[in-house]
């Protein structure tokens, strides 16, 4: 580890529920004023992992530090300097848009002055000023979203936690987020997230995590981590008899998934010019590797729950 | 598993009436209509029962039967009051509409937002009892001298059954299980706790029962008393029963929805 203080250090982390482990001896770091990403299916351990961050689970073994601090012995103090951003809206449907904030901001001990001025700075800054006094029931996904993240932001956090933030959002919606999290990036707050979104994840995070069945497969840059695990290019072919065979004499690096074979590699030019070639291949197509590909190689194509 | 484990005492904030004031705030955003049922119900109760049914009855034990069972009815409301507001409205607030989920992402921890909820419970016994002693002493139906009493002793009398409404919360898995309580331990209740006849006409052992039990005759009996414009040195063993009991469902009732919600 280069930070000697990172904002979250987790060390061999475990929680069950009862006989189902759903994270499994974790560590990690987060450094801070980066955004940190949490990949993995559904029941990968993510927003088990994020609960227990926000100090809403407790652990059941290892240890987890959130600012230099145990999170089972000073969860208000922790709570006290975190936003949320929880994978449900949960507004409060008795309030309007401004009354939730300002009901919000009275758990935070924010002055009435302060929180008004916040509120006001909150709302430009989602862009939610029109909509101050409307129940939040009538606001659209998009909207309560980026309510939720006005809430989140209430205290001024040093961190924030978002549990897939633009889930259900129409791509308007999403960039939106994104863009809101790359501001609050450059001031300096460090942010993690969870997502299903692996395009999401690659743009946003500097360093990100592959979680699966509680564990972590992979942890890096998600440049390096595509470098390491896929290589630079993938060629998709169809999946004939005769392709595997050469395929197998060509030494290359490939995978069979259903109707067609995924060709991993650092030079996608010469294996296409050399399939074309060798295996009289005239359609393929050959595109940049993803974080999707690394998703899918290490966690499997299996579908889950 | 030992069952010292639901009586852990919890380290409470300050904040915890952040969630009180929560509440607060709703009430008021519809204040009128709640405002009503305090004050339609014990006039038609009274019309009714009072001033119907009680054409028949002489009197009971000296006094009028309308007079019997005005206390009767504040005892009631305040009974009502806070039981559903922390059976039926705080599941769902914790359920579906996930406040406490979003309290909890803030400096308070679940025991903070329970305590702030029952303190609200008790207080919405409080505000039918502010409506209804004045609606009833302007029937003339109880002696003002210790009355004003009764709206200070409805927050104590409405935090038991906050406190005991919040622990069948905490225990029911889903919101219409919740029916259960509600009728068979509210109802019994408001029929069997010297309500609307005294408790003396039953048997002794099904006395002795209901004054175990049933935490509304303690209450009943308190408010009686007020109403009637005496101080009694027996009220001393019933508001000591109903301190002790809401102190143990109290703590009892965090412990619960700790264990249903934090894990």
């Amino acid at each position: 580890m280069v930070n000697i203080n990172p904002i979250i250090k987790a060390e061999d982390l475990v929680k069950r529920y009862g006989e189902l482990t759903a994270v499994d001896g974790v560590s990690f770091h987060v450094k801070e004023g980066e955004m940190f990403g949490f990949l993995g299916p559904n029941g990968a351990g993510k927003t088990t992992t994020m609960k227990m961050i926000q100090c809403v689970s407790p652990k059941t073994s290892g240890k987890l530090e959130v600012f230099g601090m145990d999170v089972s012995a000073h969860e208000r103090e922790i709570k006290k300097y975190m936003g949320v951003v929880p994978q449900e809206n949960n507004l409060d449907p008795d309030f309007t848009v401004y009354e939730n904030l300002r009901n919000y901001s009275r758990y935070f001990d924010i002055p009435r002055e302060d929180a008004e001025k916040r509120i006001e700075e909150l709302l430009n800054f989602v862009q939610l000023q029109d909509k101050k006094n409307v129940m939040t029931e009538s606001l659209s996904g998009g909207m309560k979203r980026r309510l939720v993240l006005a809430r989140a932001l209430l205290n001024n956090p040093q961190l924030i936690v978002l549990d897939e933030p633009t889930v259900g959002l129409d791509p308007q919606a999403r960039h939106l987020i994104w863009d809101k999290l790359r501001s609050l990036k450059k001031r300096g707050v460090t942010i993690v997230l969870t997502t299903h979104y692996l395009d999401e994840a690659e743009k946003l995070c500097d360093r990100l995590v592959v979680m699966d069945y509680g564990k972590i497969l992979v942890d890096g840059k998600p440049s390096q981590i595509i470098k390491d695990h896929i290589g630079t290019g993938v060629v998709e072919v169809d999946n004939h008899p005769g392709i595997v065979e050469c395929l197998r004499k060509s030494e290359t690096s490939y995978e069979v998934m259903g109707e067609i074979i995924v060709i991993y590699t650092n030079d996608a030019m010469h294996i296409s010019d050399q399939l074309s070639i060798e295996c009289a291949l005239d359609k393929m197509t050959t595109r940049k590797a993803t974080l999707e590909d690394v998703f899918l190689k290490l966690t499997g194509r299996k579908l889950r729950e | 598993m030992s069952y010292l484990q639901y009586f852990l005492i919890p380290e409470l904030d300050r904040r915890l009436l952040k969630v009180w004031l929560r509440n607060k705030d709703v009430f008021m955003k519809n204040i009128k209509l709640n405002f009503l049922p305090p004050f339609l119900e014990p006039i038609l109760y009274l019309l009714a029962m009072g001033f119907g049914l009680g054409t028949f009855v002489d009197e009971i034990g000296g006094v009028s039967y309308a007079q019997f069972i005005a206390p009767a009815l504040i005892a009631v409301s305040v009974m009502y009051a806070s039981f559903f507001e922390c059976t039926y409205g705080s599941y769902v607030r914790m359920y579906y509409q996930k406040t406490f989920d979003a309290i909890i992402a803030t400096p308070l921890i679940i025991e903070d937002v329970i305590a702030g909820e029952l303190l609200w419970g008790a207080t919405r016994s409080t505000i039918n009892a502010l409506v209804m002693v004045p609606v009833i002493a302007a029937f003339g139906l109880i002696d003002l001298k210790y009355s004003f009493l009764i709206i200070p002793f409805a927050f104590l009398g409405g935090l038991l059954f906050a406190c005991i409404g919040m622990c069948f919360t905490a225990m029911t898995p889903n919101i219409m299980a919740l029916n259960y309580p509600a009728l068979l331990f509210i109802t019994p209740m408001f029929l069997f706790s010297g309500t609307f006849f005294p408790l003396e006409v039953l048997p002794e052992p099904i006395q002795y029962l209901a004054l175990a039990f049933l935490p509304l005759t303690h209450i009943v009996r308190v408010i009686r008393t007020l109403a009637y414009g005496s101080l009694e040195l027996s009220l001393i063993s019933d508001l000591l029963w109903i301190l002790i009991a809401s102190m143990l469902f109290f703590i009892l009732s965090m412990n619960l929805m700790k264990k249903k919600l934090i894990v």
